[in-house]
C-alpha cells in the first residue's frame, strides 16, 4: 500500500483553539490519527471531547491552529470538495422533494454541475437507484416533512453519497432515532459501504454502533481531545445484529467503555 | 354549519356586527353626522360620490402599488446583502433602524419641495415606509441558515452564490411573503400620508377636501374604501404566500402539498 493510501486521512499533531490566539478554548491538542483509503473508522469518546471538531478539521471546514491535516496526499488548506456529510439533523431542504434533495450535490459539485441539466435523466435514474438501496423506493416525490425521522436520515445518507465522494463524514447520524430504526440503518450503511468502499469517518456516542460498523475504533480523551487508543475490529463482514450480542463483540464494547470511563475520570 | 363555511362567514359577520354596533351607538348617543356619521350615512355618501371616490381610490392604488413594487425590489436587494454578510449586517442595521424610526410624515414636505405636488412624493413615501419589514425578514431568512447545512454545502465546494441560490433564497421565501402582507398595508399608509400633505389627487387629498367642507360622511366613506383596498391586497399576497411556500405552512394546510 502506498503512503497516501495507508494514510488517506492523516492528522499529525493537530491542535485547534476556538476563540482567538492565547485565550479561547482548546478543543483538540496533539491529535494524531491515520485512516487508510477505503477504511471505515469510528471515533468515540466522552461528550465534549472534540469529536465534531475532528470532523471539521478533516474536511477543511476549520483550519488547524497547529499541526497538519493531510487528505489524499495533500495538506488541507480549505474546504475539501470530495466529501459527503451527514449529521444527526438530516438537514433536508423542505421545499425540495426527496429526489431533488438527493440531487442537490450534483447541482453544486463539478464535474456534474456544468452538465447537470443535460444529464438530468441519467442523474435521476442514479438517485432513484440509490434511494432504492436504502429502501426509499416510491418516496421520491414526497417532501422530507412527509417522511419519518428514519426515512429522512436514509435520504440524508443518499444525499451524502450521490456524488460518489471519496470520503464520507458522519456526525452521529443515527443518534436521534429509536433503537430499532438505528439498527436497521446500521445494516443499510454497512451494505452501502461494502458495495462502494468509500473511506468513512463515523463520529458516535454509541459503542455498539462503532464496533458493528467500523474497521478501527479511535477513542478520544476528554477535552482537549486527542486519540488515546486505536482498536482494530477484525470481526467478519457482513456483520449482523446477532453477532453484536456474541461474547467477542460484547467484550470489545466493554473494553472500549472502560477506556472512555477512564478518560472521563481523568478529566 | 360546516367548519369551512363557518370560517368563510365569520369575518363578514364580525364586520356586520361592528357596523350594527356603530349605527346603534350613533342613534343612542344622538351624535350629529359631522361628529360621527352612522354607517348608513357613510354608505349613502359612498353611493352619492361613487365617481370621485373611484377616481381618487384608483389613483391611490396606483401610487401605492408602484411604491410597493419599488420597496420590494430595494428591500429584497438590501435584505440579501444584509443577510449574507456579517459585515454588512453590523454596518447597515443601525442606519436602517434609525431611518425606520423617522416619522415619514416629516419627510413628505421635503419630498414635495424636491419633486413638486403629485404622484412622485406619494410613491416615494409608500416605498420608504414599507421596505423595512421586507429587508429585515429577508435578511433573517438568509442569516438563520443552519450551520450543518452550510457545512454540507461548503464541503461540496459550493460558492457563496451557490449557497444563496440553492438554500438562502428559498429558505427566506416564507419570511419574504410574510413581510409582503405587512408591507402592502404600510404602503397604503405611506401614499395616503403624502396625499394629505400635498397632492391634487388620491384618497388622502379627497379626505382633506371633504373634512374642510365638513363632509364627514365622505371622509369616512373614503376611509372605508382604503380599508377595503388594504384587505384586498393583503389577501392577494396571502394567497400568493400559500402557493409559493406551501412547504412552510404544512401544519396549517398540509392538504395543499399532498394534493399537488
Amino acid at each position: 500500500m502506498t503512503d497516501s493510501a495507508a494514510r488517506f486521512v492523516a492528522l499529525e499533531g493537530v491542535s485547534l483553539r476556538y476563540g482567538g490566539e492565547g485565550g479561547g478554548t482548546l478543543a483538540v491538542a496533539g491529535l494524531d490519527l491515520a485512516i487508510a483509503r477505503g477504511e471505515f473508522a469510528a471515533v468515540v469518546g466522552p461528550s465534549g471531547c472534540g469529536k465534531s471538531t475532528l470532523m471539521k478539521l478533516a474536511t477543511g471546514l476549520a483550519p488547524a491552529s497547529e499541526g497538519a491535516v493531510i487528505v489524499a496526499g495533500h495538506e488541507v488548506t480549505g474546504p475539501l470538495k470530495i466529501v459527503g456529510m451527514a449529521f444527526q439533523n438530516p438537514t433536508l431542504l423542505p421545499w425540495r422533494t426527496t429526489l431533488d434533495n438527493v440531487l442537490l450535490p450534483l447541482e453544486i459539485v463539478e464535474p456534474y454541475k456544468s452538465s447537470f441539466r443535460r444529464d438530468r435523466e441519467k442523474h435521476v435514474a442514479r438517485a432513484k437507484a440509490l434511494l432504492a438501496t436504502v429502501g426509499l423506493s416510491g418516496f421520491e416525490a414526497r417532501y422530507p416533512w412527509q417522511l419519518s425521522g428514519g426515512m429522512q436520515q436514509r435520504a440524508s445518507l443518499c444525499r451524502a453519497l450521490i456524488h460518489e465522494p471519496a470520503l464520507l463524514m458522519l456526525d452521529e447520524p443515527f443518534a436521534a432515532l429509536d433503537a430499532f430504526t438505528r439498527e436497521e440503518l446500521w445494516a443499510v450503511l454497512q451494505a452501502l459501504w461494502m458495495e462502494r468502499r468509500f473511506t468513512c469517518i463515523l463520529v458516535t456516542h454509541d459503542l455498539r454502533e462503532a464496533v458493528y460498523l467500523a474497521d478501527t475504533v479511535h477513542v478520544m480523551s476528554a477535552r482537549p481531545g486527542r486519540v488515546i487508543e486505536t482498536r482494530r475490529i477484525d470481526l467478519p463482514r457482513p456483520r449482523d445484529l446477532e453477532a453484536s450480542f456474541a461474547p467477542e463483540f460484547v467484550g470489545i464494547v466493554h473494553d472500549l467503555r472502560a477506556r472512555i470511563a477512564e478518560a472521563r475520570a481523568a478529566a | 354549519m360546516s367548519p369551512r363555511l363557518q370560517a368563510t362567514l365569520m369575518p363578514w359577520l364580525v364586520v356586520a356586527g361592528l357596523f350594527a354596533a356603530w349605527e346603534l351607538l350613533v342613534i343612542v348617543a344622538g351624535l350629529p353626522p359631522f361628529v360621527l356619521p352612522a354607517p348608513t350615512a357613510v354608505f349613502a355618501a359612498l353611493a352619492e360620490f361613487a365617481g370621485p371616490i373611484t377616481h381618487h381610490a384608483l389613483h391611490t392604488l396606483g401610487t401605492t402599488v408602484v411604491g410597493f413594487a419599488l420597496s420590494v425590489a430595494g428591500g429584497v436587494a438590501l435584505g440579501v446583502a444584509v443577510g449574507s454578510s456579517a459585515v454588512a449586517y453590523r454596518s447597515l442595521f443601525p442606519v436602517l433602524i434609525g431611518f425606520n424610526s423617522i416619522p415619514k410624515v416629516a419627510i413628505v414636505p421635503v419630498l414635495i419641495i424636491w419633486f413638486g405636488i403629485g404622484a412622485v412624493p406619494a410613491i416615494i413615501t409608500a416605498c420608504l415606509i414599507s421596505f423595512f419589514p421586507i429587508t429585515v425578514n429577508v435578511a433573517t431568512g438568509i442569516a438563520t441558515l443552519e450551520p450543518e447545512l452550510r457545512d454540507v454545502l461548503r464541503s461540496l465546494g459550493a460558492s457563496r452564490l451557490d449557497i444563496l441560490r440553492k438554500v438562502g433564497l428559498p429558505r427566506a421565501a416564507p419570511y419574504f411573503f410574510a413581510s409582503l402582507k405587512i408591507a402592502i398595508t404600510l404602503a397604503f399608509v405611506g401614499s395616503i400620508i403624502s396625499e394629505t400633505v400635498g397632492s391634487n389627487e388620491g384618497v388622502g387629498y379627497l379626505m382633506i377636501q371633504a373634512s374642510s367642507r365638513f363632509q364627514i360622511p365622505l371622509v369616512f366613506a373614503a376611509l372605508l374604501v382604503v380599508a377595503a383596498m388594504g384587505v384586498a391586497m393583503y389577501f392577494v399576497f396571502a394567497i400568493l404566500e400559500r402557493r409559493m411556500t406551501f412547504w412552510a405552512t404544512r401544519g396549517v394546510d398540509a392538504g395543499y402539498a399532498t394534493g399537488g
